[in-house]
């Protein structure tokens, strides 16, 4: 615990001397900006968003434009805050899954899967071996429809647009592979306190392997076509970098936080549900660019995909809800934290028991917000085409950002 | 056919000014040039959107008219329909007269392309450099259309275009400098006759940079950035609504067909090709098309540079490469 604290002060001692630093930097500019032969130009702010084609949802920020140079990033959120900490305080504990859906609804398993977790934990309910592998593949699967979106954002932002229909295809089978599980393709509301809400139909498994090996050979051509394609390396590749440390500092979870070279990862760092008993590798590169946040995302789903054919493999017969379970979910007094590795990042729920019916107090820790927060760091002093791919790149979706 | 001569001496006998005759003359012609470029654009957008289509695994318009083909008709009327939005600070004659000239320069670069042996609008002497130069007023339109709309995204996207044209019209008038060298002559119907061999073959370097600088002349993928999604909305025509933005679309394509059909002028060979003389128009047609489709193929499949990229590809990489091509090319013609 200690050394962790010393190497937190470390981390913000050295963002401090950087800050220093860059002040001293933009200090030494504006002199020469002073020089009475060189060009006088002068800062233009830009209003981005909250209706901007890449704001990502409701972002907005302004940009302090020199040119073509973002100087200064001042963002604003808050534009889809819909009060769920407090709703969950007048929703009993299961009715506020479906909310938690809303949160990030481009990996709405996730959020159910946490949330679920925890209340689990606080109520000491067992949950059976079938419905943790069905939460895993299900879980691994949206993973990969997050990515996949991700990806072709990403190539979308860089100007390649039709990259994004080989993605879309793909997410388009997973959706239909969840819309035979819950019949839903958004907002699944599919986990369910002590399990998941209905069984697997018969042939799914034999369908979701398909998929997998079908995507298993595609993947490869797409990280072809829009990862090696040289535009999008020499866009990619240097641009909105960002140390380990001030990662660490800022609070990055997730890939952000793993493409500078941190493997940290719920699933081996804090193991939940069966993920210990899966062989996979947490995806890590070092350079902490654009390209590299963009390029853990193709691996990761390359790892999803190795977790998905172990888990149907393994997967076992039995009851998908533990044999008693009551109708009122009355945790005894006590909290409980219960996180998890989401499409985006460290996915964290804490809830606060009275003994009643409905959660005394609800915190929801997002990794969209965490990793929002490393932005300006990330974004200032590059070109304005950047600062919207390195937005992009953090993946962060306003649901859960603003809740 | 009427002659020239006959035309005259009808004039001549019917007391008519011979500039009345110049003059309805010109109007026939361009009216017949306007024809052609509506139904070219009409085409364009309609082969854009099948081969865009093709490339993401969907099948495009379908439902207007049999394989969508009166979808284009369709979108003219709801853009012409559409409320002709005025921001409240914009300059009024720059932001109406923008659209206007960029279509302009665009459309009056096509005066000069022979299509076939003489069939052209207006063979001048000049007529390379008129049409190098002419399209290139284009690019007032869009500082106009960025300036005078009072909107910062707008603005950026204009300064961005000024700054790309600038460095692109260099490299291109330098890669066909060998295409006359050769020739012999900057008239284009000159340069088609001179072509018993494609100046693909001879002129390779010229070719490929005339085509990628032509692709930063008309914002074409990788070169839009005066008008990227991502970051601009919309650059130069994010204020514009229905009619005009309906010009600036105009404009584009018929800066397209230009473009192509300079390269099939001066690297592809004209309108030679087998067959009998009145297949020329076709033979022409069906390559400029070709050079529509390179650009449509790159555009659908490339992302876009960064500014600064761009202008390190212009001067860094085109511009010597350019004056290699000039050197390599005069070097064999004195031996």
């Amino acid at each position: 615990m200690g050394q962790e604290m010393s190497k937190i002060e470390e981390a913000k001692n050295l963002t401090q001397n950087q800050i220093l630093e860059e002040l001293e930097e933009q200090l030494r500019v504006e002199e020469i900006e002073e020089q009475p032969d060189a060009i006088k130009t002068e800062e233009m702010v830009i209003n981005f968003g909250p209706q901007h084609p890449s704001a990502h949802g409701v972002f907005r920020a302004l940009f302090h434009v020199n040119g073509e140079i973002v100087t200064k990033i001042e963002p604003m959120i808050g534009y889809l805050h819909r009060c769920f900490e407090k709703i969950a305080e007048n929703r009993t504990y299961a009715q506020f899954v479906p909310f938690t859906d809303r949160m990030d609804y481009v990996s709405s398993m996730h959020n159910n899967w946490a949330y679920v977790m925890t209340v689990e934990k606080l109520a000491g309910i067992q949950v059976p071996e079938r419905a943790e592998y069905i939460r895993v593949i299900v879980g691994e699967l949206q993973r990969i429809a997050s990515h996949l979106l991700f990806l072709s954002t990403a190539g979308l932002e860089a100007g390649a647009v039709s990259p994004l229909q080989y993605y879309f295809d793909e997410r388009e089978r997973i959706l239909n592979l969840f819309e035979k599980v819950c019949g839903a393709r958004l907002t699944y509301n599919y986990i369910k306190i002590g399990g998941v809400r209905a069984d697997l139909p018969d042939g799914w498994l034999e369908e979701a392997l398909s998929f997998v090996n079908r995507l298993k050979k595609t993947i490869v051509d797409y990280d072809k076509l829009l990862l090696g394609n040289y535009i999008f390396k020499k866009r990619m590749k240097g641009a909105g970098k960002i140390s380990a440390e001030i990662a660490l500092a800022q609070g990055l979870t997730g890939p952000p936080l793993r493409s500078t070279g941190v493997a940290y990862d719920v699933r081996k760092s804090d193991p939940y549900s069966v993920y210990p008993r899966f062989d996979f590798e947490v995806a890590v590169r070092f350079q902490g660019d654009n390209y590299d946040r963009v390029v853990i995302r193709s691996e990761e789903i390359k790892q999803s995909l190795r977790i998905i054919e172990q888990a149907i493999e393994q997967i076992p017969d039995g009851r998908i809800l533990p044999m008693s379970l009551p109708k009122d979910i009355k945790p005894p007094v006590g909290e409980a934290f219960g996180h998890i590795e989401s499409s985006r990042g460290d996915l964290g729920y804490f809830i606060v028991s009275d003994g009643s019916l409905k959660p005394y107090r609800l915190k929801i820790q997002g990794p969209s917000f965490a990793n929002l927060q490393g932005f300006p760091a990330m974004a200032e002093g590059s070109y304005f085409a950047d600062v919207v791919l390195t937005l992009g790149t953090l993946d962060p979706v306003f649901g859960e950002v603003d809740r | 056919m009427l002659t020239s001569g006959q035309l005259l001496e009808f004039a001549n006998n019917n007391g008519i000014p011979i500039w009345v005759l110049d003059i309805s003359i010109a109007l026939l012609l361009s009216l017949a040039v306007f024809a052609i470029c509506g139904l070219g654009v009409i085409v364009l957008v309609y082969m854009e959107r099948k081969v865009a289509a093709d490339f993401q695994l969907r099948w495009g318009p379908m439902h207007v008219g049999w394989h969508g083909t009166l979808q284009l008709i369709a979108d003219a009327i709801k853009l012409i329909s559409k409320e002709d939005i005025f921001p409240k600070n914009a300059d009024p004659w720059i932001f109406r007269l923008a659209p206007t000239l960029m279509f302009l320069a665009a459309f009056v670069g096509l005066m000069v392309i022979p299509i076939g042996p003489k069939l052209v609008v207006q063979d001048l002497n000049v007529g390379l450099i008129y049409a190098l130069a002419i399209p290139a007023i284009g690019v007032a339109g869009i500082i106009m259309a960025g300036f005078g709309s009072y909107n910062k995204y707008a603005m950026l996207g204009s300064m961005r275009s000024a700054a790309q044209m600038v460095s692109y019209e260099v490299p291109r008038a330098l890669s066909i400098i060998g295409v006359v060298m050769i020739a012999g002559s900057a008239k284009l119907s000159a340069i088609v006759n001179a072509q018993s061999v494609w100046y693909v073959f001879l002129q390779p370097i010229g070719f490929v940079v005339f085509l990628v600088a032509s692709l930063a002349e008309i914002n074409r993928v990788p070169f839009d950035l005066p008008e990227t999604e991502s970051e601009l909305v919309n650059g130069y025509h994010t204020e514009y609504s229905g009619m005009r933005f309906m010009f600036f679309l105009f404009a584009e394509y018929i800066a397209m067909m230009a473009a192509s059909a300079l390269t099939v002028v001066l690297f592809l060979g004209g309108w030679h090709g087998p067959g009998p003389a009145y297949l020329a128009p076709l033979w022409f047609l069906i390559k400029a098309f070709a050079v529509v489709y390179v650009m449509m193929w790159v555009r659908w499949t490339l992302p876009r540079f960064r500014i600064d990229q761009v202008m390190d590809l212009g001067w860094k990489v085109l511009l010597p490469l350019a004056l290699l091509n000039i050197l390599i090319t005069g070097i064999i013609m004195l031996l």
